[in-house]
Order: C-alpha cells, then structure tokens, then sequence
C-alpha cells in the first residue's frame, strides 16, 4: 500500500477521491437489490434517484463487469458463478447434470454478486482489492475473495519450473523445487492476514462508507505448507546469522527483510490454501507466511531467501511501509498487526428497515495471539456488553462475535472493542491520532464507530 | 480401588499431563527445536547460480561491479525513467522523487512530501529497487552501469552528490542521505 499516498500533494487526495467514487457507483445498484444488505426499495435516497434501475447482475464500477451488464445482456454471468435458467419451480424440471457445465470446478450461486474491489492505483499492476466484509460469514474468506496487495501485478509461474533458492550465511547454499518443498513434514494452520494500510483513508475522518472500503484488507484462510524453520534447519545458519531477505519472483521482485528469530519461531513456506493449492494471486506456487504480521512481509511467488547479519533496508521498508510520525521522525520494522475488531452487521450504508431484533455480528482478530474477549456497546462507548465468540477461537486468526440487539427506533452508535490474550486492548482512534498523529498511513486499529440514524441507516462516523 | 491401581492411574494422569506440557511447550511451528533434522532434499547451489540476483546492504556489501556518471545518468533517466517520474524528476505515473525535505514534521503544517531526496534513509536501496524492479514497463533489464548511473542522476538532482560524483559500488554506500537518522526500530 505505498503508491499513492507519498509524494506528490495532491495525489494523496487523488486515489480516495477516486475510490469514492467507485464506491458510489456500487452503492446505487446495491441499493436497488431486494438481496443486497444495502437495499433502500423504495426509501428515496439521494444516491439512488438518478441513475436508472439495473439488474443484481450488474455489479458496475466496482466489479468492473464492464459493457456487457450495462447493455443488458440476458444473464451475464455474476464472476465465479455460471448463469443457469431458473425454472418458475425446481420440482417439475430436472436440474442441472453433473459435471455437465461445470468442467468438474464448483461455482458459487449465480445469485451472491460481492466481489472484491480495486482501490484506484494508477496502475492496475501496483494496486490492492478489498473483501467484502459485509456479507462474510464465519471466519474463513472464500480464496477468490481473499484481499490482493501486489506490487508488480499477478505473476504467472509454472510450478514445474519454479525454484527457491535459499543462501548466505547458510552452511549448504541450496535450491528447491516445488516437488523437493511438498517431500517435507507439511503443517497446516488457520490464521488472518491484514495489510498494514487497511483503514488508511479513516485517520482525519471517516472516508469509505462501507465496511468493504474501511476493513476489507484483513481475510482468513488455511494455510498449508512448509515450516520456513525446516528449511532453514536443512541448509543450516551460521553463527551470527540474525535476519532473511524474502524475495518474490514477481515483476517488483518485491523483497522484505524478517527476523531470524521470527522465521524459526513460526513462518510457513505455503503452497496451499483452503483446501487446494494456493491463487495465483496469493503468490503461487509458494509464498511466505509471516503469521501476525503486517502483510507484504509474506513475500509472494517466493523465488530466494538470503540469510545475513543485517537487514537489507529495501525500499518497502524503508520508503513505503513505514510509519511517519508528528515529530517528523518515522516508526521502521513496525512488523505487528495488533488487536483489532469491526461489526460486519449492521455496518455502512446498510439499512434497518424497522425496529426490533437484530443480530449484531463483526469480526476480531491480534497479531499478538487470540482473541480473548470482544465487547460491544450501542451507544457510543458508554456501556459496553461481552459479545459471544464463535469457536474455534484460534490465534492469529479471525474470530467471529455475536451480540443479540433490541433496536428501539432511536438513534445509536455500534462499535467494538477487542481484548487479545496478551491483554492488549484496542484502543480509539482519537488514542492512536493523539500518539502517532495522521500522517502515518498504516496500523490504524482503533475502534469503528456506525451510526443507526433514526431512520435505520447506518453510516461511518468518527466517535469517541 | 486397591492401592496399586490408585497409583497406576496417578502415574497414568501424570503421564497424559507431561504429555500435554509437552505439546504446549512445542513451537507454534510445531517442531522440535531440539535437534535439527535434515532429510537431504533440494539440490546444492554453487556462487555462480546465484549471481542472477541482487540485494545490496547499506554497507554496501552485494552490489555488484560496475560504476556510473551523473552526466550518464541523465540519458538513461531521460530514455527509461522520464516518462512516468517527468522530466524534473516531479512524478506522474511514477513516484515523486525530488523535494520534500522540511515537510516530514507535523509542524510544517501540511501532509509530509515523502521522496527519495526527502525520505529514502539508503542510497544502496536506489540501486536496489531501480536494479530489480525498473523501469515498470521492463523491469530487471537495465545493465549494472545504467543503474549506477541514474541512482548518481537522482541523487544529484536531489542536491546529495555534485555534478562529477561517480557511483560505483564503494563510493554509494557512502553516500549520506539527508533522512539517514530519520528512523527508529518500532519494537513490536
């Protein structure tokens, strides 16, 4: 996350602006979607009066499905579902075949429309996508919907060709196939991975309306692969040894560099995700797995590790991911994703049609270890109550929470606050502007305020 | 329950606690720390399978061979690099790379310039970057030379090295960059 916000003045404003726009275009047809969390129906609303009614298909802007929704072409399918026929009743027709249309891959329904959506880089190459939070359910993300950071666009890597390359003060300089990684003991682990700019429009006032803008740089997935310990253990360090650099074979050859002591604690060299082999856009064949810590250091499409005594100060870690604070001096190596949490539902722009029962439900997650407690509080932070956590309750993982709600028709302010079992909590944003000011990009973890209006719309606001 | 059995299910209760402590104490990695095992797979590399790749230190061990002059740069910058980072090094498509220096404080009252003149704390991580990941449209295909020679191009316009400065691979770990002392460990 480090193309936009640098530099030139203006730009700073530029790609927000932009992506705010795209997020409207978004709203407007959600919010004619009786099946969409953002559906007005027929409550005017300033966004929604002037643009033409379009079908659920056409996700617009934010989908980038392009022309063929917008020319109302019968059934254009929704991305990663096949469009069928629905019958007027599924019991007087057989359905479809197996493997008929299918290719033998399961598609999602052609129903469910969220995708992932691009903030608006100037390039596509150098650019991330946000998951939709808000409709997410559990704790796992679908692999197609899991949040992208690259920074020299989406390799294309034959597996049968890639090699890792692991030297420097190493005792036996060696390289791996991907064949030679899949012989080592595998281990397998449920964990969160945030990028350290999720939120970073939020610092001087709320900015994104939906929950998909303000949080969608955070998912969950399995994570299958090797432990980078196994490896390092098979070349062996030598004495000194203190730090790696993680190299991708991307074309930004994107590098970071890790801490030794970090990547024999519990880093995983992962090929695999969810239950298949890792997305090309998650760095296949192999990629690093920094658990808990800010994301690019997980170095996609892994291609070399170089052991030293220092870090190597690349440009991500020096110029771009690190984080500026008032005194004009900068925070470097700010590896950790701390505490965090957000209510999913109700969240941004969604709409509570009358009072009554409402399920409050969000997510929390720390870099740190699990999530101890979460509590939720409806008016503003005056009284807070302790949601249920959804198990598993794992470390370094997403964890789902719960807090059944009356909605009395007045107004309230939904927030959440997460407890890790370090017993670190997470703090306001007020808290961490007061420290760090609002030029630092990255880390925001303070607590997400929603507003219920009167009216049941729920809106981003700042409120401490 | 005879005295015996009493203490064989302690020893049992017993057993299954270490057991647990055991598991509890293991790495998140799940592997025993102990006593390395090796298993002998992948293949032996020797030096030169590895002079494909570049990744610098500060003190400048890693960079290659090879030098460059401010007055070369000028034209490598002008073939590769003007079109997205412009022609007074302003940024377009491209990062900024000039200015910013008194900005990075709250105190000077607007959103910090952060560029290679104002921000960068290394000179090796120009060559760095520019070696692996320049230019955008055909990254990774400019000679040691042509690097050494813009990294000198940009740092000169930047007001870090005069005119005549030729960089190679002793004088650019020299090189002190204004945001040098500008960055401390987070500790977390």
């Amino acid at each position: 996350m480090s193309d936009t916000e640098q530099s030139v003045r203006p730009s700073i404003k530029r790609s927000p602006e932009a992506l705010q726009e795209a997020e409207e275009q978004f709203l407007i047809q959600e919010q004619q979607d009786p099946a969409s969390p953002y559906y007005r129906g027929d409550t005017p609303s300033p966004s929604c009066s002037s643009p033409p009614a379009r079908r659920r298909f056409m996700l617009g802007a934010m989908a980038a499905l392009g022309a063929a929704g917008a020319q109302g072409i019968a059934h254009a399918a929704t991305p990663g579902a096949i469009e069928r026929k629905v019958p007027p009743d599924a019991t007087k027709i057989q359905g479809v075949g197996v493997g008929v249309d299918d290719g033998g891959y399961g598609m999602r329904s052609q129903f469910e429309t969220e995708v992932r959506v691009r903030y608006a880089t100037k390039t596509t190459e150098s650019s991330w996508s946000f998951t939709p939070l808000q409709n997410s359910m559990g704790m796992i993300t679908p692999s197609g919907l899991h949040y992208e950071r690259h920074h020299g666009g989406i390799a294309t890597i034959d597996p049968g060709t890639h090699e890792l390359f692991v030297h420097g003060m190493v005792k036996q300089a060696r390289k791996f196939s991907m064949a030679d990684l899949r012989r080592y003991p595998a281990l397998s682990r449920i964990m969160f991975m945030e990028c350290s700019g999720n939120g970073l429009t939020e610092w001087a006032k709320p900015t994104m309306k939906t929950v998909q803008g303000t949080h969608g740089l955070t998912s969950t997935s399995e994570w299958v692969g090797v432990p980078l310990s196994t490896i390092l253990n098979e070349v062996g360090l030598k004495p000194g040894a203190k730090w790696l650099l993680a190299e991708g074979g991307d074309a930004a050859v994107m590098t970071r560099s890790i801490p030794l002591e970090k990547a024999m604690k519990d880093c995983l060299l992962a090929y695999g995700q969810n239950g298949e082999a890792i997305r090309p856009e998650q760095g296949y064949p192999v990629r690093l797995f920094v658990p808990g810590y800010e994301g690019n250091m997980s170095i996609k499409w892994l291609r070399r590790i170089e052991v030293s005594d220092k870090p190597f100060m690349t440009r991500e870690e020096t110029s771009k991911y690190t984080d500026l604070m008032p005194d004009g001096t900068a925070l470097q190596f700010s590896f950790l994703m701390e505490a965090k949490s957000v209510i999913t539902f109700p969240s941004g722009e969604m709409v509570l049609r009358k009072p009554g029962f409402y399920e409050i439900s969000g997510l929390a997650w720390s870099g740190r270890g699990a999530v101890k407690r979460v509590e939720v509080s409806v008016d503003g932070g005056k009284t807070w109550k302790n949601a249920t956590l959804h198990g598993p309750v794992l470390p370094i993982c997403h964890t789902r929470f719960s807090l059944p709600w009356e909605w009395d028709g007045k107004e309230a302010i939904l927030q959440s606050r997460c407890t890790d079992e370090t017993g670190y909590v997470q703090p306001t944003i007020k808290q961490l502007v007061k420290e760090r000011g609002i030029y630092s990009v990255y880390h925001l973890n303070g607590i997400q305020s929603w507003k219920v209006a009167a009216n049941g719309e729920v809106s981003n606001v700042h409120h401490y | 329950m005879s005295i015996t059995t009493k203490h064989l299910a302690c020893a049992a209760v017993l057993a299954l606690v270490s057991v647990t402590a055991s598991a509890k104490d293991a790495p998140a990695a799940g592997k025993k720390t102990s006593s390395p095992h090796t298993y002998g797979f992948g293949t032996p590399v020797t030096e030169a399978d590895l002079t494909q790749f570049v990744s610098p230190l500060p003190d400048g061990r890693g960079l290659p061979k090879g030098s460059g002059t401010v007055m070369q740069g000028e034209k490598v910058y002008t073939q590769q690099c003007l079109a997205c980072h412009g022609a007074n090094l302003e940024g377009g498509i491209g990062d900024r790379l000039l200015g910013g220096r008194g900005t990075l404080a709250a105190s000077s009252g607007g959103p910090p310039i952060k560029t290679v003149e104002s921000y960068w704390p290394y000179a090796t991580t120009l060559f760095d970057y520019i070696k692996r990941a320049m230019p955008f449209t055909s990254p990774n295909s400019m000679s040691n030379d042509d690097v050494y020679a813009v990294t000198a191009y940009i740092l000169n316009k930047a007001n870090i090295v005069k005119e005549d400065a030729v960089m190679n691979q002793d004088t650019l770990p020299k090189v002190e960059m204004p945001n040098r002392k500008g960055f401390k460990p987070a500790g977390r």
